[in-house]
């Protein structure tokens, strides 16, 4: 007999998306969280895009718990001496229905899950789920670590989170490959909201979103920096397997990125007030579980969701989405066979952003990407605006070939790369 | 690479490792939710949880092994994901209620 209708599994964007449309069902729910509160686990880069959120919390952003409201999305490429930059204003980004914003996960994820208890899921927190209760082939609910914890549900969502033991559980992982994941490592840093609003060059609660290459010493990975309110957030984004394999800390690696020309002048001063660390599932389509068996489903990071495709790095809202498509399936109830099926179809962005960019992540972590064409182009750049008088200027042309042959870029690996990045990003 | 280069210098001095992880609160549970069985460090020759673990909470020993302690873990599973020794790590998550506690991140 199940105790209840649905048993949510972790309290994050997933599983407070999935109760909150459970609750509003009318369907029994119970969202479980580890955590004091929704959110006290977890960590991110810094910006979340809830344009899924228009359509069941209409005008969400006149109460959500946002820091800035992005404007500004810059890419760096970097090397040791060099940066250049792509920075894009959109003020359309800072009214409105809004774009995306940064926000600290403890705040976000707690008003998320609140509106599911408001919508009467019932929340549960300081409690683990330690595993799946099973009638032969059919998840019926879970084991948890509170006395007489056993808890039955016809359907159990598992939004537990990068390392799913739930979806390890039910085998849905066949194997788990490092080369899919990152560390994300970050440090949250205050300054005065006024010296911030000075340094990005943005006014009342508009933000900016830095989003680096080359900044991560020959380790697959990448670099950013957000703006808060009154704190900025710093980090990198490093290959496990590059990492392990290297004599270089975690956070040495953001000391250098700190105190690099270009960045150094930003968070000058900056106070730290939180180191934090994260997991990131990013190995995208190809590194996905199998997502439903019967009686469960998974979504958000368990389900390697997180979508890690180069110029578009997204998570949130891929977790948020999943949990609406997770809860629209858990109220169709399809049979037994048809539950991965149905599910698919239901997941609409979050798999066709999958699939579209299926080759995209495996490009990004290759060497050329993050070692030799960002010296290359750096080298381009320094060089074309370099005045050599008295010797004439060399052409575009020539610096380009020049530089090619200095960062080791073969002319036919960039033609290839350029084509593949052509068609990898649809 | 990733020098500093000339006028990167910053204005703070820089945080100690314990001072850094003095920014992060930990509920600490009872027991322990990462055991790590030190001898079979012992035979491994990449010890990517030493470098890797953004805690630093792997620490080599003198006789070859390594020493764990689980009290200021992140619960992030880099640890478990860059070993290669079957067996070496027994991760689960802490007690529910207990563990890191983010606040701004």
């Amino acid at each position: 007999m199940a105790d209840v209708d649905a048993i949510v599994v972790g309290a994050g964007p997933a599983g407070a998306c999935a109760a909150l449309a459970l609750a509003r069902a009318g369907r029994s729910v119970v969202l479980l969280e580890r955590g004091p509160f929704p959110g006290s686990k977890n960590m991110y880069g810094g910006v979340v895009y809830p344009r899924v959120l228009d359509e069941i919390l209409p005008r969400w952003w006149d109460e959500a718990p946002i820091q800035r409201w992005v404007t500004r999305r810059a890419t760096m490429i970097m090397t040791p001496t060099q940066a250049l930059t792509v920075d894009v204003r959109a003020a359309a980004w800072g009214s409105a229905p809004y774009n995306g914003a940064t926000a600290y996960r403890p705040d976000f994820d707690r008003w998320l899950a609140d509106k599911a208890v408001e919508a009467g899921a019932q929340l549960v927190c300081s409690t683990t789920a330690t595993g799946l209760l099973r009638d032969r082939e059919r998840v019926v609910g879970v084991r948890t670590d509170r006395p007489d914890g056993d808890l039955a549900a016809s359907i159990v969502i598992a939004c537990d989170g990068v390392n799913s033991f739930l979806a390890k559980d039910a085998g849905l992982y066949p194997n788990v490959d490092p080369n899919n994941f990152t560390l994300g490592v970050k440090e949250t840093l205050a300054l005065p909201k006024d010296v911030i609003d000075e340094r990005f060059g943005v006014r009342a609660n508009h933000g900016v979103d830095y989003e680096i290459l080359g900044c991560t010493d020959g380790i697959a990975g990448g670099g950013f920096l957000y703006t808060n309110l009154d704190t900025l957030a710093v980090g990198v984004v490093l290959s496990l397997p590059g990492l392990a394999a290297q004599s270089r800390r975690p956070e040495e690696l953001i000391a250098s990125l700190k105190a690099h020309p270009a960045i150094a002048p930003l968070v000058d001063g900056g106070e730290l007030k939180e180191f934090s660390a994260h997991v990131i599932p990013e190995g995208g389509w190809h590194a996905m579980p199998k997502l439903a068996m019967p009686g469960l489903l998974v979504a958000g990071d368990a389900a390697a969701l997180c979508l890690a495709a180069g110029i578009w790095l997204e998570g949130v809202n891929m977790a948020m989405g999943s949990g609406l498509a997770a809860a629209r399936v858990a109220l169709a109830a399809p049979p037994d066979d048809a539950i991965d099926r149905r599910y698919r179809d239901e997941l609409g962005y979050v798999l066709a952003n999958h699939r579209k960019l299926r080759n995209i992540p495996h490009l990004v972590l290759s060497e050329r990407m993050q070692a030799r064409y960002p010296t290359m182009i750096a080298n381009v750049a320094e060089a074309m605006f370099t005045v050599t008088d008295p010797v004439p200027k060399a052409g575009l042309n020539r610096i380009v070939r020049r530089e090619a042959k200095r960062a080791g870029v073969r002319m036919r690996d960039l033609v290839r790369d350029s084509w593949r990045a052509l068609r990898g990003f649809g | 690479m990733n020098s500093p280069a000339a006028g990167g210098a910053n204005e703070w001095a820089p945080v100690s490792f314990s001072d850094r992880m003095e920014t992060v609160v930990f509920d600490v549970a009872p027991d322990a939710h990462i055991v790590v069985d030190g001898r079979k460090c012992v035979d491994c020759s990449t010890r990517g949880c030493i470098v890797a673990c953004p805690a630093n909470l792997f620490v080599p020993t003198a006789d070859g092994g390594i020493v764990f302690n689980y009290e200021q873990c992140f619960e992030c599973g880099t640890c478990y994901l860059v070993c290669n020794v079957e067996g070496a790590i027994t991760w689960h998550y802490p007690e529910g209620g207990h563990g890191v506690v983010f606040r701004r991140s």
